[in-house]
């Protein structure tokens, strides 16, 4: 029963989210970045169904188009996260201990470092931008991904079945396509799932602290900064860009919650 | 990251004196800094006196790097540490609490609560806190710190209730769902059955032996999570304008201050591998069983 519930809000609020993103390149209520000064702060109302901010922009519109912003950005960095982290953990595990010893230290020490602090410095360098976001972030997700993978793919190449592989002469880029990414493919699903709650707070925190998402491109953590000036006017405006990262990231989360328990037949009795 | 912050386009004497600055005296700067010689030599240099606890001079300002950190660490500090405990005498409870009715209602409300901490982020929290408390209430400041620092201070705890309310609700979270794991495993243990056959109620019995087992893990956590929290630090601190390290450290980057945010990020790298060894000393304390191992 559990296991069913996570996986169906988990997809019900993934699938909202990605349908506003869908929307948004085909339609928006207004242009999200018009600026319309007679109707600045104005309350939600027929014509702009959740108020419009500070600029008099359609808050309903930037938010759409925020979700498409946020979706590439998680998306971008899912695809970097594992990647890389799939990469660095099935060849971890398949080099001898002394050549992997290094690259399980490197791994230890980027999981060690929290993705918003290297994006820090990555903006300090090369100036704020989505893509110093996104490299900043898939590469501290991968270290993640790839401690996990590597503990998965060590106790696969241990099994009977590689070591028969192994015996009936198959080569180890064989057993890697055969018997290792079938078996872990179940787990990556999870973990991009994971990966992708984590890339979309840590954009909408870096776009906050403006080292993200650049203007003028709408960006919720921005809207949420700049709604923060105003809260003493109109403290609703900055209700509905957290309320749309906290559905998708809680979405994201329930939706890895949700495939492990259904695709890991060992859990679905113990635990909750 | 000292070789990723040098390597970077662009000449650190020309951003100084801007860039129609004459030969002679950008000579004179890259010579002030040591930037003539090579980048190793600068490494050698800068990480020797950093072991010192001198990490230098500000490029732009001038101002002593070290000295700036720790005025500034008079507000992070505190923050982090009012953040930890709230976190975790509310983590612990609920945990235990939600782990006892992990088959009824109330516990699973709890847990789902938990779930959705963890995907609230921190700077929309701080936001609606400021809304309730500040806006609304006004009976506690949106944000701000008193000059004089800590001889006024208690303005100054007034000044760090919400974020650290803020940063301890988000950390908070995550702890919880560790505090619960773990009762869950002290409950289904045999010590805790025998326990119970000795005619001690449920909470005597998670009094005299779940709490000591089950806060061991969650104070580890809490130290693989310190550079989270000092990430959240940052965020808190942004939205809040605290004038603490993590301030500084987003100031700097606006102002591509390079030796300071390399100084700041080394400083707070150290700070975090000191708490996680401080962690591991207070859990071979509590916990008989980490001393043997290791």
């Amino acid at each position: 029963m559990n296991q069913n519930r996570n996986l169906f809000f988990g997809l019900i609020m993934v699938g909202f989210s990605a349908g506003t993103a869908l929307l948004s390149v085909l339609w928006t209520p207004y242009d999200p970045l018009e600026i319309n000064p007679d109707v600045s702060l104005a309350k939600p109302s027929w014509s702009h169904l959740l108020g419009t901010d500070v600029l008099g922009r359609d808050v309903l519109s930037n938010l759409l188009v925020g979700s498409r912003t946020t979706l590439i950005t998680a998306f971008l960095v899912v695809i970097i996260a594992m990647a890389m982290g799939v990469t660095a953990g099935i060849s971890t595990a398949l080099l001898p201990k002394r050549v992997s010893r290094a690259a399980i230290y490197a791994i230890d020490i980027v999981l060690a470092l929290p993705a918003v602090l290297f994006a820090i410095v990555l903006a300090a360098i090369y100036g704020p931008s989505t893509f110093t976001a996104v490299i900043a972030i898939g590469v501290a997700t991968s270290a993640a991904v790839a401690q996990v993978t590597r503990r998965e793919v060590t106790v696969i190449l241990n099994s009977d079945y590689v070591v028969a592989a192994r015996a009936c002469n198959s080569s180890k880029t064989r057993v890697v396509l055969r018997h290792i990414l079938p078996n872990i493919r179940a787990s990556l699903f999870v973990q991009a799932s994971g990966a992708a709650a984590i890339a979309i707070l840590a954009e909408s925190t870096l776009s906050y602290l403006g080292l993200g998402t650049t203007p003028p491109a709408p960006s919720w953590g921005r809207m949420l900064a700049s709604s923060q000036q105003y809260l003493i006017i109109d403290p609703i405006v900055a209700l509905w860009p957290g309320l749309a990262i906290i559905v998708t990231v809680l979405g994201f989360n329930l939706l890895g919650d949700g495939l492990r328990e259904s695709l890991d037949p060992t859990l679905r009795k113990s635990r909750s | 990251m000292f070789f990723l912050l040098r390597t970077l386009p662009g000449d650190l004497a020309s951003l100084k004196l801007g860039v129609d600055a004459n030969p002679e005296a950008l000579t004179q700067v890259r010579q002030e800094f040591g930037l003539d010689q090579s980048l190793v030599a600068q490494y050698i240099e800068w990480i020797s006196d950093a072991a010192r606890g001198d990490l230098g001079v500000s490029m732009l300002t001038g101002a002593d790097i070290s000295q700036e950190i720790l005025n500034k660490a008079t507000v992070t500090l505190p923050l982090i540490g009012l953040a930890s405990v709230l976190a975790i005498l509310f983590a612990v409870p609920l945990g235990m609490y939600s782990a006892l009715n992990f088959r009824n209602r109330r516990g699973i409300g709890v847990s789902a609560a938990s779930q959705l901490g963890i995907a609230i982020p921190t700077f929309w929290v701080g936001v609606i806190l400021i809304t309730i408390f500040s806006v609304k209430f006004q009976i506690l400041p949106s944000g701000g710190f008193p000059d004089e620092g800590w001889s006024s201070w208690v303005i100054c705890l007034e000044s760090l209730i919400l974020p650290s309310t803020t940063l301890a609700l988000g950390q908070g979270a995550i702890l919880m769902r560790f505090a619960r794991s773990a009762t869950i495993d002290v409950i289904q243990q045999d010590f805790f059955r025998t326990a119970r056959s000795t005619g001690l109620s449920r909470s005597q019995a998670l009094r005299i032996h779940g709490i000591r087992n089950a806060i061991v893990p969650v104070i580890s956590v809490l130290g693989v999570q310190i550079a989270t929290l000092i990430v959240g630090a940052i965020i808190v601190e942004s939205v809040f304008s605290l004038p603490g390290i993590g301030q500084m450290l987003l100031q700097d980057v606006g102002i591509r201050d390079y030796t300071k945010v390399q100084g700041t990020v080394a400083a707070t790298t150290a700070a975090v591998f000191f708490v996680s060894f401080l962690i591991d000393a207070i859990i071979a304390l509590i916990n008989p069983k980490a001393r043997t191992s290791q």
